[in-house]
């Protein structure tokens, strides 16, 4: 009965629409006048033909009445931004997903498609994106015996859900890559891959960075820190945090004990580049930490509170202005220009408006304000700033009188006018608030607990994340490895007295090679012309020359020069569980003779006075990599080392790539001419949570590869007889098996020596 | 050649005083004790001493020192001629024969052996042996002996041996206070007060930075050579990168920093 009424209301051209989508579903039936009337506003005619005909395909297609209720709904919106011949695409994406198993993806693509086609803009855009789409889910169904594809896609719904949010902060290449990571690693693993394309496993927000665009605060960190020391005598640490992820609520820069915190990411905006914008976030804070102080703040209304942070905001960026007259061009691109005319609107409150005015008339000397109580509050403002620099309670004062003045009825509605009142580079102002009363909760009672956990937490050295390079992809995957370091356990020192005392007449030969290589302090150059002394031998022949009247030789003088030895050697030790075996044709296990070898090769660059330090690894799974200290560049050959060389035991697995970029930072930070990282090792790279063989073996080599740029020379003792197959992969021709392994603590430093002549 | 008037100085040179160290360097004079003047480079050294010779009427002989510089090339050494060999005095003799005031610039650049030479000159004896040639030079009264050195790029390799640094008395200058360098800027190239300002707060930028990649500051010579360029008629920002952050650094963030410095400063 309702139906006809509502039929009957229908203009006889609706009505016909109604006709052609030619649908029964009573809920389509109750939002059609709604979409029908807004279908007509944004389209052209022929537009909305074709908007009802593949509506009543979308109706047909037997996938229920929602997929058609959110078409009807969101096609008008995308089509008038992106043109009206989108509007077939979209039926013939919802039957490529209709007829593809993964059906319960239509609804979320719909849903999703009005916020993704404002973010994309172009027909063109939204056509990448379809393809994008398409080759995602081709290679994420599952398909049984290769010709049927059985089971719909785990992560598409969700990566539809997620695409506007995608969007916003990566580019459609971003987007793509980000989607063929997820592709690539989690294409087996559907439970991965859903935390994957819900956003919520921390690779997919760690590549999701990485293919952001704008200025990344940890690109710039270094330069940041450099501009608060050099133009604000200030540092503290520079905390980024996600901006990403919060919609509503946007977080704001702040700062307090622990230090400052920065939005990750800032875009270009206004004409001022990333890079200023965190500048002029920095300099309104560290303003704030020059000239403000605390007030208590129990007994004041949250207006007066707002207020009181605009007057002060805006002190201390004049403060600042009048120290670097630069940043009023920053801070007035990035201040907003708040529209005067609005404050005569009703129903809403203004007092947001009232202050952003207020903080753009003290900013700008352009900017002129018509009504009498702010501009009268302006005034006084500077006449307050021309005596001197002011303070926090006298800028309080003026704010609560601005308060008190131009208090309306209307400034406790609920409806807030925020258009152009956000400052966007202030931050939050909580450093200014004292509470005297913190309020009901018995937070502190657990306080002391927590502390000590924190300080138990300072003892362990924590992680540091390496990348990890994967061959298949040819790209690293980000912060991939945990390598947590410590000093490696101490034993009895008389082991290693004795390895030295065995070796005795090793030794003794070692040394006779020992002084052959050690560095002759000055060598005399002659035949120079301009040298620190007159060479008399060569002077009298050149005399000679010149008295019987040939041509003398003027190059009589002579100089001196060092010839000394610049090395700094990093010697990684492979500490997995393979060392415990007995080596061929000897009652000792590696590690026995490994810690022979190097105890022999540390006593030999002892003597040789160069650079050396030792650290051991080993790891299980990528999350607990560990690299132990054994003897650091600081340190001498002494007990101390001597008890962690005697301790020396092996366990788990190799994963050499991450100890080799962990060693190597250590060698970096060495100032030396040459820099040689050896390797001591008993077999391939592996661990427990790596199937493919060969990706440890690429990554060890990639590892090669960025020491190599970095200065450092890896060279690789590898004691496997079978090494031959894998170890030129990863160090070229850096290096030497050792077939006998028991020769080894006579081979080991010998291979220094050759390496080092 | 060696005569004295050419190392008189003519002209009295532009000095200002940052503390007593005028009147401490005249009791030092008085006494003839030998001088160590520390501190960074282009902070003003090399023009004080310049300023005490010219203010004690006494004759002025520099040495850069190098490393490649040998004790012969401080005492003197043969040369050939037509008829043999002839003997040149180096600086330092010369100094001590016609009684002026040696100036030893940068000495830790000298290899530590060039150094001792001056040792018998620095104390009681006051005498410098040329043993080559078989000679004892007793100094002139007039003959004090001055070095200068800079603690920043101080090493284990560069440093001066305890038994050189207890043979002076010692100065330690530093960059002036922000005041006093705005005045040396105006005075020694007669910019205006507010740019003198400006540059002086450039300077201070990058000596906030000293050991986060910079190794010195901006000297009080490089901003007095912006302030000449600006004066020449220069863009005062091209000027300040041209003098300011271009020669003291290569690390593209203190760049990228200094330049957004002078932007900021020069609005």
């Amino acid at each position: 009965m309702t139906k006809t009424v509502e039929t009957e209301e229908r203009s006889a051209k609706d009505l016909a629409y109604w006709e052609a989508l030619n649908c029964r579903f009573p809920d389509a039936d109750r939002v059609f006048d709604e979409c029908i009337k807004e279908a007509k506003a944004l389209l052209t005619p022929a537009g909305v033909d074709a908007y009802i005909e593949n509506a009543r395909f979308i109706g047909k297609m037997g996938r229920g009445v929602e997929p058609l209720l959110i078409y009807l709904e969101e096609a008008p919106t995308v089509a008038s931004i992106v043109g009206e011949e989108v509007l077939p695409e979209i039926k013939d994406f919802c039957l490529f997903l209709s007829t593809n198993t993964n059906f319960k993806a239509i609804v979320p693509f719909l849903q999703t498609l009005g916020a993704v086609s404002k973010r994309l803009h172009s027909y063109e855009q939204l056509h990448h994106y379809f393809d994008i789409l398409k080759d995602m889910l081709d290679k994420t169904t599952a398909s049984v015996h290769g010709h049927h594809k059985t089971f719909p896609s785990p992560g598409l719904p969700l990566l539809l859900e997620q695409s506007p949010r995608l969007l916003k902060a990566l580019s459609l290449e971003g987007y793509k890559n980000w989607i063929d990571y997820g592709v690539k690693y989690y294409n087996k693993h559907p439970e991965r891959q859903k935390d994957y394309f819900s956003l919520q496993s921390p690779d997919a927000v760690a590549v999701m960075q990485r293919e952001r665009h704008g200025t990344l605060m940890v690109d710039h960190e270094r330069q940041l820190d450099l501009y608060l020391r050099g133009l604000w005598e200030d540092s503290d640490y520079l905390v980024p945090y996600s901006s990403a992820f919060d919609e509503l609520r946007k977080p704001m820069p702040y700062y307090d004990k622990l230090g400052i915190r920065l939005p990750d990411v800032y875009d270009d905006k206004h004409g001022v580049s990333g890079i200023d914008r965190y500048r002029a976030t920095l300099a309104h804070m560290a303003a704030h930490r020059r000239w403000s102080s605390q007030m208590i703040v129990d007994n004041w209304s949250p207006f007066q509170r707002v207020a009181v942070e605009t007057f002060e905001d805006s002190r201390v960026d004049y403060l600042a202005i009048k120290e670097f007259p630069g940043l009023r061009k920053l801070f007035l691109a990035l201040h907003p220009v708040p529209n005067e005319n609005d404050l005569q609107l009703e129903g809403k409150s203004l007092i947001r408006l009232k202050l952003a005015l207020v903080s753009r008339a003290i900013l700008d000397p352009d900017f002129t304000v018509k009504d009498k109580d702010i501009a009268f509050f302006v005034q006084r403002f500077f006449d307050v700033m021309e005596q001197n620099e002011s303070s926090s309670p006298e800028m309080a004062d003026i704010a609560l009188s601005f308060i008190a003045r131009t208090r309306r009825q209307s400034d406790l509605l609920p409806d807030i006018y925020f258009n152009n009142t956000e400052v966007d580079y202030r931050d939050d102002n909580r450093h200014l608030w004292i509470y005297i009363e913190q309020g009901d909760e018995e937070e502190d009672t657990f306080e002391h607990l927590e502390e000590q956990k924190q300080q138990d937490d300072v003892n362990a050295l924590p992680p540091r994340h390496y990348h990890e390079w994967d061959y298949n992809s040819q790209h690293y995957r980000p912060d991939w490895v945990s390598v947590y370091e410590a000093i490696h356990p101490s034993g009895n020192a008389n082991v290693i007295d004795k390895i030295l005392e065995k070796h005795g007449a090793l030794a003794k030969r070692l040394k006779a090679i020992l002084d052959a290589l050690k560095p002759q302090q000055k060598v005399r150059i002659r035949y120079q012309e301009e040298g620190s002394e007159l060479d008399l031998d060569v002077a009298i022949r050149s005399l000679i020359d010149l008295k019987s009247g040939s041509q003398p030789d003027m190059r009589i003088n002579m100089s001196h020069k060092n010839d000394g030895r610049d090395i700094a050697v990093m010697l990684v030790l492979d500490l997995s569980q393979s060392l415990n075996e007995k080596a061929k044709g000897s009652q000792q296990t590696i590690l026995e003779l490994s810690q022979e070898a190097v105890t022999l090769l540390a006593w030999t660059i002892e003597q040789l006075g160069d650079k050396f330090a030792i650290g051991g690894f080993n790891s299980n799974t990528r999350h607990d990599v560990r690299y132990s200290h054994i003897k650091g560049f600081g340190e001498h050959f002494d007990t101390e080392v001597k008890r962690r060389l005697a301790a020396m035991e092996a366990k788990y697995s190799t994963r050499m790539g991450a100890a080799m970029r962990h060693a190597g930072h250590y060698l970096q930070g060495q100032k030396a001419d040459k820099k040689l990282m050896l390797v001591l090792t008993d077999g391939e790279p592996a661990d427990i949570d790596v199937d493919d063989d060969q990706l440890l073996i690429y990554d060890t080599h990639q590892a090669v590869k960025e020491l190599a740029a970095d200065g450092i020379y890896s060279y690789c003792i590898n004691l496997d007889p079978k090494a031959d197959e894998y170890v030129k992969d990863i160090f070229g021709s850096h290096y030497t098996v050792i077939d006998h392994v028991d020769k080894l603590p006579e081979k080991l430093p010998q291979i220094f020596m050759s390496l080092t002549k | 050649m060696n005569n004295e008037a050419q190392y008189i100085i003519k002209e009295q040179p532009f000095y200002q005083a940052q503390g007593d160290e005028v009147e401490l360097y005249e009791a030092a004079y008085a006494a003839r004790l030998p001088v160590m003047v520390k501190g960074p480079t282009g902070c003003g050294k090399s023009r004080f001493i310049e300023y005490m010779a010219w203010k004690l009427g006494k004759p002025l002989i520099t040495v850069a020192c190098n490393e490649d510089m040998t004790a012969s090339d401080l005492v003197g050494r043969y040369l050939l001629d037509a008829n043999g060999t002839r003997w040149l005095d180096g600086p330092l003799t010369v100094a001590a024969r016609i009684g002026a005031i040696c100036y030893l610039d940068e000495i830790v650049e000298a290899r530590q052996d060039t150094t001792v030479v001056i040792h018998p000159l620095t104390d009681h004896r006051r005498t410098l042996p040329l043993d080559k040639k078989g000679e004892l030079i007793e100094a002139h009264p007039d003959f004090q002996l001055v070095i200068s050195y800079n603690p920043g790029y101080q090493s284990l390799m560069k440093d001066l041996k305890q038994s050189t640094k207890q043979r002076f008395t010692g100065f330690e200058f530093d960059y002036p206070s922000e005041a006093t360098e705005t005045s040396i800027v105006e005075k020694e190239t007669g910019i205006d007060h507010e740019l003198a300002t400006k540059l002086v707060k450039i300077g201070t930028a990058a000596r906030n930075l000293k050991g986060h990649g910079l190794d010195e500051g901006i000297s009080t010579r490089l901003l007095t050579y912006a302030a000449t360029l600006i004066k020449g008629g220069i863009e005062p920002k091209a000027a300040c990168r041209m003098a300011l952050v271009r020669p003291i650094t290569d690390d593209a963030d203190i760049r990228v920093t200094l330049d957004h410095a002078i932007d900021t400063i020069f609005a």
